[in-house]
């Protein structure tokens, strides 16, 4: 066997460099983590000639070799560190045909780390109606490179980058221009500091730790060697930019023509409607409305089919193994519904990808962020806080990942904290059945109360995600200063391959993560609800009355509450009580609420169990539910759902943090314990708040 | 008179001549906002604030907080 042969793709965002990734590995790739760090790692394998093999590291966008965020910063760690298991042996720079000099700067300082580079130049379909023409053997002498001109869209260059990757030997290493004149001195005295050291390779080492923080794998130690402040830094990097850009310029003025009377308004005639200052909104607005259409409306038709197979599934386990006791059981009632809990969200985590990768691909979306930036801004968010926000409706797990582009951590950190305020879908279920519970049914003006109900809680939601929002931005000190460059690319269509690459990625992504936590859960209160302390758990039969109009069905579901109530969960519910009381609910309601720390959702099944209505037929089950909670009473008489305790749950529902999974995330895209736990007590403590003064009031 | 992107109405040219503020962003210094390139005013949202050029052949949109430290020489057509 011989070594694999390992590739980067570099380049700039919106260069079409995951189109050339996913046109050079098809489907053979896969989505990992980078250490310590949650930014995606996206590799593959390309199949050269003769059985050759290239292993292709499709790394994050970035302008320049000089981090600002996370996700950029990835790509100077492997470029400076040579012993890095993934360090490329050839580099790739994708570049689009109209932006070729911006995506020359990053060119340039790859080449100055002497690692063979080929230049790709996407979208060359473009050029002729772009009025763009090159001299491609002039810019591969001046640039000392090889280019390949390649359309994604077309299918066209794939074979000949293919060739230049595996001849890259023959690519030139000599670098482009020589940085060290932008300060002779400095650049001697560093190098004679590390004299076995490349000094370019010194000086990116130098800036990144003043400009972004410490490169933690980094394998020469800087830290004794600093004669210059922050400020003069910058000037010097100033210095080096304006330097690259006289380079390629000049080339440039050669090498590219552009006729720009041929350059077509497509942009500026879109521009003009899209980010107008009404019709921009309307339309925004109208694309809001479809989306959620799409994730409220078609999406549940594969969500009651998914409803129905797992209880099925369930239903078989349990019949099929019918002697398998206690394991049958953690299998039917633990795992199963575990894994269905996740796979339920499915369908609407797609339908969200599938748009906003549409939007995000046509570029529309840097549009949507420029509109609404000042908006946001009011209230400390940014205007790419807007992603998460609509991604909230779905789910919040997404939703905080999605954070990663906002530059600014302070907005970038209120988003993270505000977005599980926004109703996500695992709301739904439970708001469904208190509303058609408490709510009277009705109408005013053609709208039912029920379904103003539904709408105003929406509406709640995100209003406490933008208040909150505005007190973080007034509490939170952080002396980060506010970065907000946002790059209007393109429109095109975008590439279905593409859009559905996404879409599973990042599905796969939320159901791995999410659901180990669920599952775990699940399974955890599955063993809280199966297992009991004392006499009354273990010998439930004796202590339920047998009475003669009873069907079988009815005892087994009154026992099976019985054990419920005895429970390690029946416990932990009646302990709480005192707490909740005050909110107007009683023990099962807690037991109900504490299961929902798995998924909010599961406090329909719970309450099904709770009110012995576990075996009752499918289709009904909501039905029953409903009618066996309206029946409920307190030992004095009084009703545990009214109005007033109703409204209170609603409450509570939509403000609580009562999802581990998004704790989970939070903790990783933060990187501390202090923030989800900020989130727990402040969220749950708003909701308390909220629903007690909801209850005393209304009561 | 100091006169800055931010001072730039919609449709209009300038000239960078400075942009050493240290609150400018690096990445906007490499996305070409250097002295000696031309930038176009294309659009603004509500508030005039961000705002929507094109430099150096870069179409972007930055705060108005950003583009008042850039400093420009107006082009006059």
């Amino acid at each position: 066997m011989s070594k694999q042969l390992n590739v980067a793709l570099i380049g700039n965002p919106n260069t079409g460099k995951t189109s050339v990734f996913n046109a050079l590995t098809g489907l053979n790739q896969k989505v990992g983590n980078y250490p310590g760090i949650t930014v995606d790692k996206k590799q593959g394998i390309c199949e050269l000639s003769r059985g050759v093999k290239a292993h292709v590291l499709d790394l994050p966008g970035t302008y320049s070799l000089n981090a600002s965020s996370l996700d950029e910063n990835v790509v100077i760690e492997l470029l400076l560190n040579k012993n890095d298991k993934d360090y490329p042996d050839v580099a790739i720079i994708v570049s689009d045909v109209e932006n070729l000099k911006r995506n020359l700067l990053l060119f340039t300082q790859i080449k100055d780390l002497k690692i063979p580079t080929i230049l790709v130049i996407n979208m060359s379909d473009l050029m002729n109606r772009k009025g763009i023409s090159l001299d491609i053997g002039l810019l591969e002498a001046k640039l000392h490179t090889k280019i390949a001109l390649v359309s994604t869209r077309k299918n066209r260059g794939i074979d000949e980058l293919k060739q230049l990757i595996e001849n890259y030997k023959t690519i030139s290493t000599e670098p482009c221009l020589d940085t060290s004149t932008i300060d002779a001195t400095y650049f001697q005295s560093l190098q004679k500091a590390f004299p076995n050291q490349d000094v370019y390779k010194l000086w990116l080492v130098i800036t990144q730790d003043a400009n972004f923080g410490k490169i933690t794998r980094q394998e020469l130690d800087i830290s004794k060697f600093k004669t210059k402040s922050n400020q003069e830094l910058k000037r010097l990097q100033q210095k080096e930019a304006i330097k690259r850009y006289q380079f390629i310029n000049a080339i440039l003025k050669e090498g590219q023509t552009i006729d720009r009377s041929k350059a077509t308004g497509l942009r500026s005639k879109l521009d003009r409607l899209l980010i107008h200052k009404v019709w921009g909104y309307v339309i925004f607005f109208l694309i809001l409305l479809t989306i959620f259409q799409a994730i409220y409306d078609w999406a549940t038709f594969p969500m009651d089919l998914i409803d129905t197979t797992f209880a099925s599934l369930a239903e078989w386990v349990k019949n099929t193994f019918p002697g398998g006791g206690m394991l049958t059981d953690l299998v039917a009632e633990g795992i199963v519904s575990g894994i269905g809990g996740i796979v339920i969200f499915i369908p609407q985590i797609a339908f969200l990808f599938l748009f906003i990768s549409i939007l995000e691909e046509s570029g529309y979306m840097s549009r949507v962020v420029f509109l609404m930036d000042r908006v946001m801004r009011r209230f400390g968010l940014s205007g790419k806080s807007l992603v998460p926000l609509i991604s909230g409706t779905a789910c919040a797990i997404p939703a905080v990942m999605a954070t990663r582009n906002i530059e600014n951590w302070k907005e970038r950190l209120i988003t993270i904290l505000v977005v599980p305020f926004t109703t996500c879908s695992a709301r739904l279920p439970v708001y469904l059945i208190i509303i058609a519970l408490v709510i009277p049914e009705g109408s005013i003006i053609g709208l039912s109360y029920q379904a103003l109900t539904l709408m105003a809680l929406y509406l709640v939601g995100f209003g406490m995600a933008i208040f909150s929002a505005y007190i973080l931005d007034r509490i939170l000190k952080t002396k980060h200063k506010t970065f907000f460059v946002v790059e209007m690319p393109n429109y095109k269509l975008p590439l279905l391959k593409n859009v559905i690459i996404t879409v599973i990625e990042k599905t796969k992504t939320f159901v791995f993560e999410a659901g180990k936590i669920i599952l775990a859960i699940s399974i955890i209160l599955w063993v809280m609800a199966s297992f009991g302390p004392g006499d009354k758990f273990k010998n439930a039969e004796s202590y339920v009355e047998t009475t003669a109009t009873q069907t079988t069905y009815e005892r087994n579901d009154q026992i099976a509450a019985f054990k419920l109530e005895h429970s390690y969960i029946g416990i932990v519910g009646k302990t709480i009580e005192p707490l909740i009381k005050p909110l107007g609910y009683d023990w099962k309601v807690g037991i109900g609420l504490v299961a929902s720390f798995a998924a909010r959702e599961v406090f329909v099944g719970t309450l099904a169990t709770i009110y012995s209505v576990g075996s009752a037929s499918e289709g009904e089950n909501i039905e029953t539910i409903k009618t066996k909670m309206a029946n409920e009473t307190y030992a004095d008489g009084t009703k545990v759902f009214t109005l007033a305790s109703g409204i209170s749950l609603l409450l509570f529902y939509a403000f609580a943090m009562q999802c581990m999974s998004t704790l989970a995330i939070v903790k990783r895209e933060t990187k501390s314990w202090k923030w989800p736990i900020l989130q727990l007590i402040g969220m749950t403590a708003i909701a308390y708040i909220c629903a007690l003064i909801a209850f005393q009031f209304l009561k | 008179m100091r006169f800055t992107i931010a001072d730039l109405k919609k449709g209009e040219k300038g000239i960078i001549t400075d942009s050493s503020s240290e609150d400018i962003p690096l990445k906007l210094l490499e996305m070409g906002c250097l002295p000696g390139n031309e930038v176009h005013l294309l659009q603004l949202a509500p508030f005039s604030d961000p705002m929507y050029l094109n430099v150096n052949d870069s179409f972007l949109a930055i705060r108005k907080e950003t583009a008042s430290l850039i400093v420009i020489e107006k082009i006059d057509e």
